[in-house]
């Protein structure tokens, strides 16, 4: 799972001001950040026992690592047969030799493995932890933050840190290994080991040199991965709307800029990432070199053991593994550190929309709605809804009309509490909102978005969603009253039929039918109907009616509708205009009144040549 | 981590897939041969690099050369600094004189490996980068050709994947599968007749360990494989889940079906997990297996070169080399599981890339295709039906729709009703190609569609959308997306024509306003104009407004229209909707039942009729009473 990296990684152009945004994906941490190795602890302290076990066998693994050259040694020295015992002295060091390699073969499987399997789990515990946050946070938050963006998270960052706590923990076996080595040359041959150590310098003073560049090159290198992969995505996602203003040249000169550049990147990366390849080889050649001559000598004047000298030479060979796997720990660290605070950054959004502790759910309920003096906005000092105020009566459907963007989703996001109201309240049979549980709300008010969703999966389990109590015939039932279940019949699988990515095989009208079908399923006491049937016909529509009316006796309705038709039998009406109520009543009512529903009521109705023009300017004066 | 026992060995799991219903392992020879297939083309695409690539190659040849001379060195001058030469014991000046030679040599041998590592490491890298960016091109070229009837049937997110983790899995392969097994078979087979040659007894021990690892690692090989593809369909699947909860998260507000959603969560990442825990196991126990074989056959070495030291037989240099010789081995043994990881995520993400690559789109340019030359602007459908699955017609009344013959001229208008799934919209992507006509002709000016070339065709018609789409950009770039250099004053024209410029400017940011994916924070309606402004502003001479104002009230309505009757004047326009008053001035309405067309004639001679759009307008008109079921 180690390579999901970078899923849907955007970029956005700008940055929003507003406040609450996720900043943007180049951000690149530093190497070490306090703030999330605590947090992360959290994270891990789960695994406690796993992990001391996994440490043994680190060190366990370690020290037979370091053991295996020194074996190799005495090995030479028995075989160099300085005593008659030759024969007894070898078999006893390679039986030692075989206990040695058992002992590396368990417990290089158990570091292995059990360290590998941990950081799937973090990986899940942490992407889990990121998604149920998410079904939390409230939908301010939602609204801006792009899906992509949020996928990377969940994604390509959590796989950073996976890669980190997979190769970290070799880190310190790497780490306890090279302080191994150096304990051992020096103990063989203080002289010898520090002469042949004296190389090591060396590779730093090139690596203090080596390393900012290199940096910056891996830097660039995953910055432009990161803007590819989101061009991609986008262009993905709109690929319909590409092909329809025929964009595909231009999109594809962008892309092929964006994607020569990642690949120019990556070629400086990988240039300086191969210096280093030649440099260590020289070192340790050098190092080498060094035992042969000086060891040799000393092993010629005798005054080494011929062992010693051998076990140098392999010692040398393993010296410079650890090292260079340290090094590369220090980009993968640095990564995991940036994803860290991307993914704690998820996970400290707020919860603006929140349960109180003493939250009780909402239980049995007349359905009545009150709106008092409620005022709200999206943002900061620019009211969307001003003052409103109405009141449902149990039973009873009301509607609510009005210009485009002049708040009625709005207000019906506000009755779910999608948003927390600004000023006023808003209770449901009698009880404020803010005091009941959001899950219970959820029961009480099923609403059809403006846009419907659906998810992949049966036409089945679309209608059912999470009402898993419900029935094939309930479900049939709920179909048949939108007048669903006759195209539903003729799909390939009847009601078993997999939907595509959206519901994408079927129509749109067909796809809100659907939707509605949803809501009537979750049967629930007040149900919202935001231009459920806006791309229906009026006949499918008065057939839906019909059906609604026996379903829905005694319980609210809240229907917005442009087609005015669709309202026509409410038993009230408001008309909102830029945020405020400006009409109420029932058709008739509002007629008599001649006031701005019923101007748009004559504009619904008159054939266009007929519409008189000052009947249009009047429109337009009543809207400016 | 008790919790481990429950979890699924990788036996089960491909077990269980075998026999499993919701996915598909292919049989394991078919599937072979097609990985086979996929990697012979990378290859082939490394091919292209007629230079860097056989150099490449050569570089890992010599620089695996290189490597195995340093056994003999080090083993030399363990020999001088015993006081031998050649064998013989020679005097200690000579020795050391040796022990310089060795010395340099063995730098010199250090260098010229590294640097060869460094080239061939390099040219791999540079090859495989040039190939994912080749790659790249290629698959974005490809999705941005592919028609609807493709992408209908894919999950965005899937083809996500295949651009990122597929790209990248091909792009290791040429270090990985290619340069890095030529290292690893030219160290133990070059090795082995290398030193052989010095005891055949030492060299065969010291090689034991080789069939047994084969043996593993193709048993590795083969799994890998396998749980490969099952983890990468069930991270595909988790990702879906993810992406529709994020996307859909009003539903899920909605319904208060959050736990419901985090239920869906687990049970899928539960399910990866299996897999990739799974493969940990397998991986790991093969590498550790493997590395525990090879030090088994050192051990061999260590004794048995042990007493051949104590007979005489060899020298304490030569048991050196086959040492110094095996702690190279260690290396091939550590990286083929990387090796064949490699090889078998190549294959994998191979044969799901090329599977894309190799699709024709279902429409394209004719050979011969011309640009189209619009004179009068008549658009004509001939006889037209169509069906999705573009099966040839068994039943032809099955199809989505038939029958269909209409004409519409510059500066006339069409109006389409019909109830949900009738095939209004299925009509309105077929003037611009989106899909081809199952039979029958769509002709303008006289010209088959088919026949000019889609660019020219789709800039001559514009279709607004039932579903906007909005990019996540400033309002700016989203209004002028077919048209990124178009100036200000035409975006303005087109928001105005639309109704929306006063609330852009009214924006705290205006025209820079940043609108989210599907345009969340604009209103349905606002959303809607902004797409009718982004087509307006192409001015093209063909319109379809597919139900592009049903969340748009009556008065802004019919100030777009007002704003846009200038405009439309010389245009053929084709007006989708279920309300009436948005039609019923069209010069020609077709009533569409079904899939063919009912009731024609403009709105009079319709109401005359008294057929199904009158009793459609009745409904509307607040005559409802009148109406009975039918
Ligand atoms: N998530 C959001 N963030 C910021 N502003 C928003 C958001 N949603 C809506 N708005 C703004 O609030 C205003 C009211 O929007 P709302 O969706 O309630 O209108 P509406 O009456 O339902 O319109 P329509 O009929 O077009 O659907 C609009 O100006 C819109 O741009
Ligand atoms: N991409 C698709 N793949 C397969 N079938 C499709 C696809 N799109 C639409 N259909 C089917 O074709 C039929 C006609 O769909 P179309 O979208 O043309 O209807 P419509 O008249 O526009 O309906 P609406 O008023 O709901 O928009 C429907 O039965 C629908 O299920
Ligand atoms: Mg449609």
């Amino acid at each position: 799972m180690a390579n999901m990296s970078d899923i849907g990684q955007n970029i956005s152009k700008g940055s929003v001001a507003a406040t609450g945004n996720l900043r943007g994906e180049e951000m690149f941490g530093t190497v070490f950040d306090g703030n999330v190795i605590r947090r992360f602890i959290d994270f891990v302290t789960p695994y406690r026992k796993t992990i001391y076990i996994a440490f043994i066998a680190v060190l366990i693994y370690t020290a037979t690592q370091i053991a295996i050259p020194l074996i190799i040694r005495d090995a030479v020295d028995s075989s160099v047969g300085k005593g008659k015992n030759g024969y007894e002295l070898l078999s006893l060091t390679i039986q030692v030799f075989f206990g040695v390699v058992t002992l590396n073969y368990i417990s290089n499987y158990f570091q292995l493995t059990i360290v590998a399997k941990l950081a799937e789990r973090i990986l899940i515990d942490l992407r889990r932890a990121m998604y149920v946050h998410l079904q939390e946070v409230s939908l301010s938050f939602m609204d801006k933050t792009e899906v992509g963006r949020l996928m990377s998270r969940l994604q390509g960052d959590v796989n950073s840190i996976q890669e980190f706590l997979e190769t970290s923990i070799f880190a310190i076996g790497d780490f306890i290994l090279l302080i191994g080595i150096v304990v051992v040359l020096l103990t063989l041959d203080w002289h010898l080991g520090l002469l042949t150590l004296s190389v090591v310098p060396a590779l730093f003073i090139v690596r203090m040199v080596w390393l900012p560049i290199a940096k910056k090159a891996f830097m660039r290198a995953r910055e432009t991965s990161s803007i590819v992969n989101g061009a991609l995505a986008e262009n993905i996602n709109g690929v319909r709307t590409v092909q329809e203003m025929t964009r595909q040249g231009i999109n594809f000169e962008q892309y092929d800029d964006k994607a020569h550049d990642n690949l120019l990147s990556h070629l400086k990366a990988v240039k300086l990432a191969q210096i280093m390849v030649p440099t260590v080889d020289t070192l340790t050649g050098s190092a080498m070199a060094i035992v042969i001559i000086v060891g040799g000598n000393l092993v010629l004047k005798d005054s080494l053991d011929l062992g010693v000298m051998v076990a140098f030479l392999f010692y040398v060979q393993r010296f410079f593994d650890p090292i260079r796997s340290l090094t590369m720990q220090y980009s993968v660290m640095q990564r995991a550190m940036a994803s860290g605070q991307r993914i704690f950054e998820v996970l400290d959004v707020k919860v603006e929309v929140q349960d109180k502790p003493d939250a009780q759910p909402l239980g049995e309920t007349d359905g009545s709605v009150i709106f008092k003096d409620v005022t709200f906005g999206y943002l900061p000092d620019q009211p969307v809804l001003k003052n409103i105020n109405f009141e449902i009566k149990p039973g009873e459907t009301i509607a609510l009309v009005g210009p485009t963007g002049s708040g009625k989703t709005s207000t019906t996001a506000l009755l779910h509490r999608f948003y927390d109201i600004w000023e006023g309240e808003i209770k449901i049979g009698g009880k404020d909102i803010r005091d009941v549980t959001q899950d219970s709300l959820g029961e009480t008010v099923a609403m059809v978005l403006q846009e419907p969703f659906l998810f992949t999966g049966t036409v089945f389990e679309n209608i059912r969603y999470h009402k898993i109590t419900a029935t094939p015939e309930e479900v049939e039932r709920a179909a048949k009253a939108v007048g669903a279940h006759d195209f539903i019949e003729k799909l390939p699988e009847g009601y078993n039929t997999i939907l595509g990515q959206r519901g994408g095989q079927l129509s749109i009208g067909q796809r809100q039918l659907i939707s509605f079908a949803r809501a009537i399923v979750a049967d629930a006491k007040i149900l919202v109907l935001d231009e459920a049937t806006a791309n229906i016909d009026s006949f499918t529509e008065r057939q839906i009616q019909e059906a609604l009316a026996v379903m829905l006796e005694g319980r609210t309705g809240i229907v917005i509708a442009h087609r005015l038709a669709t309202v026509r039998g409410a038993d009230r009406i408001f008309v909102l205009q830029e945020g405020r109520i400006i009409e109420a009543g029932n058709h008739e009512e509002l007629m008599a009144e001649e006031g701005m529903y019923h101007r748009l009521y004559s504009l619904n109705y008159a054939s266009f040549d007929d519409v008189p023009d000052e009947l249009i300017q009047e429109a337009l004066d009543f809207k400016s | 981590m008790n919790e481990s026992a429950k979890i699924k060995s990788a036996d089960e799991i491909l077990e269980s897939q075998r026999g499993g219903m919701d996915y598909k392992v292919p049989t394991l020879d078919g599937d072979y041969r097609l990985g086979l297939h996929s990697l012979r083309r990378i290859a082939k695409m490394a091919l292209n690099y007629p230079v860097q690539f056989p150099v490449a190659i050569l570089a890992v040849c010599i620089a695996g050369f290189f490597q195995l001379l340093m056994p003999r060195f080090l083993g030399e001058a363990v020999d001088h600094a015993t006081g031998l030469l050649g064998g013989t014991a020679v005097a200690p000046e000579a020795a050391q004189a040796a022990l310089w030679t060795a010395a340099s040599l063995l730098i010199g041998v250090a260098i010229c490996r590294g640097l060869f590592t460094m080239l061939h490491n390099y040219l791999g890298e540079a090859i495989g980068q040039r190939i994912a960016y080749q790659l790249r091109l290629d698959y974005f070229e490809k999705l941005q050709r592919l028609s609807f009837s493709y992408h209908d049937k894919v999950h965005s997110g899937d083809l996500m994947t295949r651009g990122m983790l597929d790209i990248e899995g091909v792009r290791r392969f040429i270090e990985h599968g290619i340069l890095r097994p030529i290292l690893l078979v030219i160290l133990v087979g070059v090795g082995a007749y290398l030193y052989m040659g010095n005891d055949v007894v030492l060299g065969l021990l010291s090689l034991s360990f080789v069939p047994f690892a084969l043996w593993r690692a193709s048993v590795f090989r083969l799994k890998s494989r396998a749980l490969w593809r099952i983890l990468q369909e069930r991270l595909s699947s988790l990702t879906r889940i993810m992406e529709e909860n994020l996307g859909g998260i009003r539903v899920v507000r909605a319904f208060a079906a959050q736990d419901f959603e985090i239920d869906k969560f687990d049970r899928s990442s539960k399910q990866a997990l299996e897999v990739a825990i799974a493969r940990v196991g397998v991986r790991y126990a093969n590498t550790s297996i493997m590395t525990f074989s090879y030090f088994l056959a050192m051990g061999l070495v260590l004794w048995v070169g042990g007493e051949k030291v104590l007979d005489g037989q060899i020298t304490v240099g030569e048991l050196t080399q086959f040492l110094a010789f095996m702690t190279i081995l260690q290396m091939p043994i550590r990286q083929t599981g990387m090796v064949i990881n490699g090889i078998a995520r190549a294959s994998v993400s191979g044969v799901r890339l090329f599977e894309i690559l190799d699709i024709e789109p279902a429409v394209q340019d004719r050979p011969q295709a011309e640009a189209l030359d619009v004179g009068d602007g008549v658009l004509r459908f001939e006889n037209v039906a169509f069906s999705y699955d573009g099966a040839p017609e068994q039943n032809p009344g099955d199809a989505t729709i038939r029958d269909i013959n209409f004409e519409v001229k510059a500066g006339q208008t069409i109006g389409i009703v019909g109830p949900p799934g009738s095939g209004k919209s299925t009509i309105a992507h077929l003037i611009p190609r989106f899909y081809d006509v199952t039979s029958g002709q769509i002709t303008i000016d006289g010209q088959d569609i088919r026949d000019v070339t889609l660019e020219s065709l789709r800039a001559a018609v514009g279709v607004v959308q039932q579903d906007t789409f909005l990019f996540t950009s400033e309002i700016d770039a989203n209004v002028a997306y077919g048209e990124p250099w178009a100036e200000r004053n035409r975006v303005v024209g087109a928001t105005e024509a639309s109704q929306l410029h006063t609330y852009i400017e009214n924006l705290p940011e205006g025209y820079d306003t940043i609108v989210g994916e599907r345009g969340v924070s604009l209103s349905g309606g606002q959303r809607q104009r902004l797409s009718i402004a982004r087509s307006v502003m192409l001015t093209p001479q063909f319109m379809v407004f597919d139900d592009s104002t049903a969340a748009i009230d009556a008065a802004t309505e019919q100030r777009i229209r007002v704003a846009l009757k200038e405009v439309t004047k010389e245009r053929a326009t084709i007006v989708i909707s279920h309300r009436l008053s948005s039609l019923m001035h069209a010069d020609e309405i077709l009533f569409l039942d079904e899939g063919s067309i009912v009731e024609r004639g403009n709105h009079e001679s319709l109401i005359d009729l008294g057929g199904r759009y009158k009793a459609l307008y009745d409904l509307q008109a607040g005559k409802s009473s009148e109406v009975t079921d039918g």
